[in-house]
Parts: structure tokens; sequence; C-alpha cells
């Protein structure tokens, strides 16, 4: 094992490169299914796909249109002008013999992302973006002596996005990541299914002890974003481990074993295949004028940062706004974000609707325990409701939990929420002389704890409240509980 | 050869099929005949009896219906066989290709066929339209019908000949570097080289995919015109065609007197055969006795023009041929033992010499630290050919020349010798490059050989063009 004192004497270098599968109908030169996902392998496949003699790309312009949103996304503007390129080699899944892609004329250029670790803001840079076709799939069964290759997914088009090596953490490179699966997908250009493979990283690791940075591995094709901080983690303590030991770190390719959290060695890259780039001869550039961009720029929702920056007034901590951020994503229809907003400036209560979801309803969504098929104007006046009767010592925050919890789970709102409450016998109980009856009768029964509290165990007076909490079936007010025994006790 | 031909004006048989008078049947027969009874010159690799006869009974039948038929209604055609189209193999003349069996047809096949045209054949090529005699057909060498023992020209050699052995009344070619313009000028034909982008290349077999155009042969620049007029236009397929003229491309003038007409110097100087630049002088005179202004004009980049061709196009076509591996389609090498040996042995035998030596020279000019002296400095000589393209077409209206530096030669004569084969596309490389209209029209014989004088003009003015090829032709018949 490295000590840390060593760990310490090296910098990590980290730089990203992401596929976003765009979530266009159709692939990105061809009029096929771009959704593969249900499809018996090699039945969506155009001529262009399979790559016949005479077949001709021609550009999807809603890719187009989605890869201006993703420079939106990205805080910058497109470039006016892009073309594609032709990347060859030859492999069974790339039926053309080359990858149409964007090489040194990408749609994007520049760009920044913001990330916060450990409550360290910091911005990384994003080199390029370009848009290109995907590749097949090949499949090696174990144990025969052939390889499949399905072409659903060839022609599919993908936006990479490229950082810059500004990362330095495996932390820092899962924010990242992360950053980037909130952007792209609350602009809207891709289902961002990890599961699908709707995004894919490839992390550009390499540590230094000096300035100078160090020969860099590249593992690729990770799809989560514990992947990507494992990876980052695994290479760095590998490459420390060789280098410490007088070994030399071989610039290369590697893969993810997920079942054994280890990178493995794919192919070296010193001898680098040439892919002889060249303009494709087929598709015109692509130009794009003022109008079409400033359009693109104005029907843009708001982004992440838009959202944090607006719901900063609340003074809810980033990971609170982030799981609002992505709570919103799975399920947009429930408008977590602008019930929040609409109620921003009753202060008091938003922070507490954002408690409320994030603590309750977010939680019950995702184990689909909430089945009321309530609006979300009802379902806002029920919050509201019981709000107030939080805020008017009526109902314990304990109780208000249950009851929002169960109301949730049935089948409409109540029409009176302090009334469902009362009849859920939800309602604080505030009368000193039924409580006290109760004190009483807890002092009674744990005359233990009593002689306790009298000899000045400040801890025992929480259990015996506790006690008339559970005999007043939580209704009775905690506070004039608590008054109350120490009355009773003579404290 | 035939000196008159069997066949009507294609306007002229489109009438006749309407009014009823003749049959497409009838034609398409008189077509399939006349190749059964040519097959020495070696012209067609296959032909389309079955799927031909049965759309020429469903035209009958139309038209005993009463139904108005298309603008070629009943007209056989050939296709040069790197056009893909249904009923029959489409090879490209290239073993790689042999027995591929098109799922779909080009654009131009399909528009042709909307307006009646029946493709009844493929014709022979340089294999992937890789040549300018058909020597390097992977099957056979086509023969010209002028003289046995001389090349028809190519790549479109096949389709040249088809049509002046009078098989149909007019074919298809692709044009790149030369391949529909100097086939049609040692065959006696007129080809035609419309504006890039004017046709759809989709469904025809790539070569240089920024210089490949579709354009037809035929007997007659009218009859020329008339197939352009139902090909041309924006095809949803292929991203790079451009709009067609709003009017018809048949309509002509026929006026000569003070067209301004710019004779190409560099084209008239060392390396034309003298009987050639006679031919073409006589035609100037005559030119210039029917009114129109003629002088010199240089184009200095015009020299360098086959340098550029011959890097670009090979660029273009290394990795237009990458899609050729043995792994879907064509000709795979069935033992191997492994992907590399089914990579190299299907591509290592299923293509010819001619498409190797492109793909070597291509994969070199793109490889990286050459990318920049060979492919970028080529593109910067085309885009100063453009440029002086533009400068003459703003002095003159058209520009004039031999379409060949020679007659038809020898079969063999350039065979081992790919430097003088590359040499016969001197004057055809500089109008691709340009992407300009071009057309080869019969400028006289010598010797018994056709001498083709080219004319080209700016960007976009086809109809431009056609029409003085009209008059020109006229002219000199």
């Amino acid at each position: 094992m490295l000590d840390k004192s060593v760990l310490d004497q090296y910098t990590t270098t980290i730089g990203i490169e992401c596929h976003v599968q765009f979530k266009t109908k159709t692939k990105l030169f061809s009029a096929v299914d771009n959704d593969a996902r249900e499809a018996p392998a090699n039945t969506l496949v155009s001529h262009i796909d399979f790559g016949l003699p005479g077949a001709l790309p021609v550009l999807n312009k809603e890719a187009v249109h989605l890869a201006l949103r993703a420079a939106f996304a990205l805080g910058t503007e497109p470039q006016k002008f892009s073309k594609f390129d032709r990347k060859h080699y030859f492999y069974p899944d790339l039926p053309l013999g080359y990858q149409i892609t964007q090489y040194d004329e990408p749609i994007i250029l520049g760009g920044a992302v913001e990330i916060e670790v450990d409550g360290q803001k910091k911005t990384i840079g994003v080199t390029r973006a370009h848009m290109e076709a995907d590749a097949g799939k090949s499949t090696h069964p174990t144990g025969t002596d052939y390889s499949l290759v399905d072409l659903n997914r060839a022609g599919t088009p993908l936006l990479e996005i490229v950082s810059e090596p500004d990362m330095h953490t495996a932390s820092e490179a899962k924010a990242y990541v992360r950053e980037l699966y909130l952007r792209m997908r609350y602009a809207d250009v891709s289902d961002c299914n990890l599961y699908y493979g709707n995004m894919r990283f490839d992390v550009n690791v390499s540590v230094s002890k000096t300035d100078e940075l160090g020969t860099r591995s590249e593992t690729k094709n990770l799809n989560s974003f514990r992947a990507v901080e494992k990876a980052v983690e695994y290479e760095v303590k590998r490459q420390i481990e060789l280098l410490e030991k007088g070994e030399k770190i071989v610039q290369e390719t590697r893969g993810w074993n997920d079942a054994k959290q280890q990178t493995f060695s794919q192919r070296s890259k010193e001898n680098a295949e040439d892919y002889r780039y060249m303009p494709d001869p087929d598709l015109p550039p692509v130009v794009l004028d003022n109008p079409y961009i400033e359009k693109v720029k104005a029907e843009m929702p708001a982004m992440p940062d838009e959202w944090r920056e607006r719901l900063s007034k609340l003074g809810s901590d980033r990971a609170q706004t982030d799981t609002l951020l992505e709570a919103e994503l799975d399920a947009p229809e429930v408008n977590y974000l602008e019930l929040i907003e609409q109620n921003i400036a009753n202060q008091a209560f938003a922070k507490q609707l954002a408690n409320w979801f994030v603590n309750i309803e977010i939680p019950a969504r995702r184990d689909e325990k909430v089945l009321n098929p309530g609006k979300n104007a009802e379902r806002l006046a029920f919050y509201q409701a019981v709000y107030e009767l939080v805020a008017g010592g009526k109902l314990s925050s304990t109780n208000a939990k249950t009851l929002i919890t169960d109301v949730l789970a049935a089948h409409a709102y109540p029409q009176n929420v302090a009334q469902h409450a009362e009849e859920q016998g939800f309602i604080q109980v505030s009368d000193e002389g039924e409580i006290a009856k109760v004190v009483t009768q807890v002092l009674a029964e744990n005359a233990k704890a009593a002689e306790d509290v009298k000899s000045g165990e400040a801890k025992a007076i929480g259990f015996l409240v506790g006690q008339v909490m559970k005999a007043s079936k939580g209704k009775a007010n905690p506070q004039m509980a608590q008054e109350l025994i120490k009355k009773q006790l003579g404290q | 050869m035939a000196t008159e031909s069997q066949w009507l004006p294609i306007a002229r048989i489109a009438e006749q099929m309407q009014s009823g008078q003749i049959k497409a049947r009838d034609l398409v027969e008189r077509s399939l005949k006349t190749i059964a009874g040519k097959r020495e010159f070696d012209a067609i690799i296959a032909t389309l009896d079955g799927r031909a006869l049965a759309r020429a009974d469903e035209i009958d039948a139309m038209v005993q219906k009463g139904d108005t038929v298309g603008a070629l209604a009943g007209v056989p055609f050939i296709a040069k066989d790197n056009f893909l189209v249904f009923g029959a193999d489409t090879t490209a003349a290239s073993n790689i290709l042999r027995g591929f069996e098109a799922p779909y047809q080009a654009t131009a096949i399909n528009r042709l066929e909307a307006a009646g045209a029946i493709c009844v054949a493929k014709a022979n090529l340089d294999a992937f339209a890789h040549g300018a005699s058909t020597e390097n057909s992977d099957f056979f060498t086509t023969k010209n019908p002028h003289d046995k023992t001389r090349v028809p020209g190519g790549s479109s050699g096949g389709s040249a000949a088809a049509v002046a052995l009078d098989m149909a009344p007019f074919a298809l070619g692709t044009d790149t570097g030369g391949s529909i313009r100097q086939p049609a000028s040692f065959t006696g034909c007129v080809g035609y080289k419309p504006t890039y982008g004017l046709v759809s290349r989709s469904g025809v077999v790539a070569m240089g995919s920024s210089l490949d155009v579709i354009g037809p042969i035929a007997r007659t620049v009218e009859d020329a015109a008339l197939v352009l007029d139902v090909m041309a236009g924006i095809d949803p397929l292929d991203s790079t065609t451009i709009s067609r003229d709003s009017s018809s491309y048949t309509k002509f003038d026929d006026i000569i007197s003070r067209k301004k007409i710019g004779i190409i110097k560099e084209h008239m100087g060392e390396g034309v055969a003298p009987n050639v630049k006679a031919a073409i002088e006589a035609s100037v005179q005559k030119l210039k006795d029917a009114g129109a202004d003629v002088h010199e004009i240089s184009l200095p980049s015009a020299t360098l023009a086959l340098a550029v061709y011959y890097i670009l196009m090979p660029a273009e076509v290394s990795s237009n041929l990458s899609r050729y591996d043995g792994q879907r389609y064509g000709y795979t090498f069935a033992d191997a033992k492994d992907l590399d040996e089914s990579y190299t042995k299907s591509r290592g035998r299923g293509f010819g010499k001619e498409a190797k030596r492109r793909i070597m020279m291509g994969t070199y000019v793109l490889s990286s630290g050459y990318f920049d002296a060979y492919y970028k400095k080529a593109q910067t000589v085309r885009t100063k050919l453009i440029n002086e393209f533009n400068t003459a077409f703003e002095q003159v209206d058209f520009l004039l020349g031999p379409t060949a530096p020679t007659t038809a030669f020898k079969i063999g004569e350039n065979a081992s010798n790919p430097l003088a084969m590359y040499l016969a596309d001197v004057m055809t490389v500089a109008a691709p490059l340009a992407g300009i209209p071009a057309i080869s029209i019969p400028a006289g014989e010598s010797e018994g050989l056709p001498v083709g004088l080219q004319l080209m003009a700016r960007s976009h003015h086809d109809r431009e063009l056609l029409n003085l090829a009209h008059a020109t032709e006229e002219l000199l018949a």
C-alpha cells in the first residue's frame, strides 16, 4: 500500500471525453429510427448505415439543432461554420471504412462547466464538442470462433464533448460528468440513459511529481458516474505504484472491469493509428445564420446553474438543490422546481416545501408510493395547509411527515386538511389539563426516570417527554409536555 | 459502324409512343437484338431482358389505356455498370462487386424510369471508373466501334461504344476526370458532363465524390439535353445536389453570332496531336465564320490540373473504396483464419491493379505528415484554378479546346504505362476540378477516327452550354 506522504507528492491530471447520444428521431445521416433499444439486431439499418455502394449521407437537421442546444448548455455559442470529416479505420462494425466526424472545425469550440466539490467551486473548461456517427456494436461470444455485428447503432448521432485537463481528483471527475449529465438532460438533447449507453465516458489520467504532465492512460467506455470516479482512483494508484517501483507508464487504451473495479490494458497507443482524416465530400459544411442561432438560444429552458441561482435564496445547500434538479428530470410533470419558485417570496414555506420534496415526496416517488392523481395546484394547496398547521403549532413535524406520506399515497387530497389531520388524530393537544393528566400517569409508571430527573439528570427528561408523546399517540405538544413534567417534579 | 441510326430522335420516339405508332416492346426487342448482334465489341456486361420487357409491356398497356406517358416513354437506354439498377448485378466491372445485386436504385435511374425510359443493359467500364480505355475493367476490354484494335476511351467506354454501335438511343455515364467526354470523343458521340451536383449521385458507385457527375452519352446534343432535363435537380438523397434551371434544357435558339468563346491556350499547345489540333482549328474557323467572337485565353493553372487531379481523386478513391472490405457483400475470401486475413485477401484479390494503385496513392497523400504537402496543397491549387476559370468567364461565356489530346489509341498501347494513360485526361480534368459543365461533341474525323471538341461554361450555365453545343453541332455536321 502506498503511504499518504507518497501519494501527496504526485499531482493527478484528468481530462474527460464524453459521448452523448442525441435523442433525434432518426439517425445522423439516414432516415432510420434512432431508438434501437428494443429492436432485433440489424433491423434498423438503411443503405447508408450498411455502407452499400452509392449510398450518400444526408445530415439530420434535428441533430444540428440539438448540437446548438448543447452549445448553449455548455455555456458557449455554436460555431457558425463547421464541417464533417472522414476518420478512416477498418473494423467490421464500421461499414463505410470510415467514421463521419468533425475533425478540425467542430460545431462547438470552448465552453465551461462549473462543479462543486466539498463546498469548493471550480470551473472545468470544455475544449470542443463535435458531432459524429456512432459505429455498430460488435460482440465476441466466448467459446466461438466468430464475432457478431449489430448495425442498429451504426449512424446514431453522438456529441463528443472534450474537456480541458482541468480536473485533479476522482471526486472532481465524478462531479464533472454528473454536471454534464444534468446539463445535457436540461438542454433536452439526450435521454442520457446510462444503462443504454446514451452517455459514455473516456477518462484520461496521468500523474506527475513535476510541472510536466506524466504519460497518460485512457480508460474507455465508462458508463456510470461511479465508474468514472473508481477508474480514476484505480488509475492514480496503479500509475503511482508503477512509478514508485521505477517503472514507466505506457501510453495506452484501457478498459474497465466493473466486477473487479479495475482497469485493464486493451491496446498500446505507441503505434498510433493514422486515421487519414479528410473532409467528407458528400456533406456540405454546416453553416449557421444568426437568426437561427438566436431562435434556438431563445427557446432554451433554464439550465441547472440558473435554477441553482434562483433557489439560492432558500439557503439550501447544493446537494439538496441537485437532488431537486435530478428529481425534476425523472418526473418533470411534478414541477418541484416551479412550485418552490412560485413561493419563493414566502421564504419559510418555500424552504419547508423544498425539504418536504427532498425528504418525503422524492423518495416516495422513487419507491412508487405516490398514487394521488391530484393536480399540482391541489398538491400545492395541500402542502400550504400542512405548513400552516405546523407553523401554528398544531401539527408536529413528525406527524406532518406521516400525514404527507399518507395523503400522497391516497386517491385524493383532503378537502379540509385541518379537519383531516384532526380525524387522523394528528393535531397536537395543547390543552394543559389534558396533557397534565397524561404526564401524571407517565410519571407514575416511570418512577425511576422521574427520580433521575429530580437528581439532575437532564437526559431523563427527554425520555419522559417521549413517553408522554407515546401515551398521547403523538398528539401532545412536546414543549408543553416538558414544562409540565418539570413542574410536576418540582423542577 | 452504322452511319445512319435506327433510332429516331428521342423526342420523336416519345411522341410516336404516345400516339401508339410504335410499341415499347418493339423498341426494347430491337435494342436487345442489336446488343446481341454486336457482342464482339464487348460493350455490354449484362442485359436486363426480363425486367426491360416487362416494363415495356407496362408502358404499352398505359398507352393502350389512353394514359399520358413520359418524355422518354419506351426509350431503351444502357447504364454504365456503376449505376445501381434492379434486374441485373451492379459490378462496376470489378471482381470485388461481382454478383452484387442492388437492393435500391440510383436516383438517376428512378427519374428516367418515371419518365418511361427502359434500362436494357449494363455497360462495361474501367473497374470503379478508374481509367481512360476500359482496359482496367476486371472483365474485358471494350473495342472501339470505329476500329476494333483501338480503345473506346474510358471509363464510360462501354456506354459510348454502345451508343456508337446504335444499341440504344442513349447511355448513361459518369465523369470524374473526363470519363463521359473522352470516350464520347473517341467514339464520335456527344458526351455531357453537367455542373457538379445537377444530377444526383445517389445509387452510383462513388469514385471521387467531390468530382463525380452523372451525364448522358447520346448521338445528338438534343437527345443529351432531353435526358439531362429528366434527371436534373435536387435530390433529398444527395446533399450536394443543386436546383435545376427553371426552364427546359432542350430550348435552343441556335444563335452563334457574337457568342464570346475563349480557346484555352494551354489545351492547344504541346502534347496535342497535330490531327486533333487541325480538326479543332477547323471547327474554330467555322464558329468564327458564323459570327462567334473567338479568341485565345490563358488558364495558367490548367497545366497543373492533372497533377491536382491525381492527388485529390486517389485520396477520395482510397476513402470511397474502404467499404469494399469483404464483410457484408461482394467478394469475400472465404478461408480467412482471422479478420486481418479476411480484409487483406478479400481486398487483395477483389481489387484490380489500378484500384490498388489509386488506393495506395490516396492513402499516401492522406497520411499524417503528408496531408499538408499533397492534399492540402492540391486543394489550394484547385481553388486557384477555380479563380482562374472565374476570371476567364468574366471575359468570355464559353471555353473551347480538344476533348482529348489524341484520337482513340491502340488497345495495349498505354496499358503498361499508367502515366501515359493518365495524360489522356489532361484536357478533361480541369472542368470537374472547377465543377463547371463541359461537353464533347464530334468535330470531324481523322483517318477514320473521331475527334471531339470540348466546350465549357460557367457553373449552373448548363442550358447556355447545351444551346451553344447544339448550334455548333449543326455547324460542324
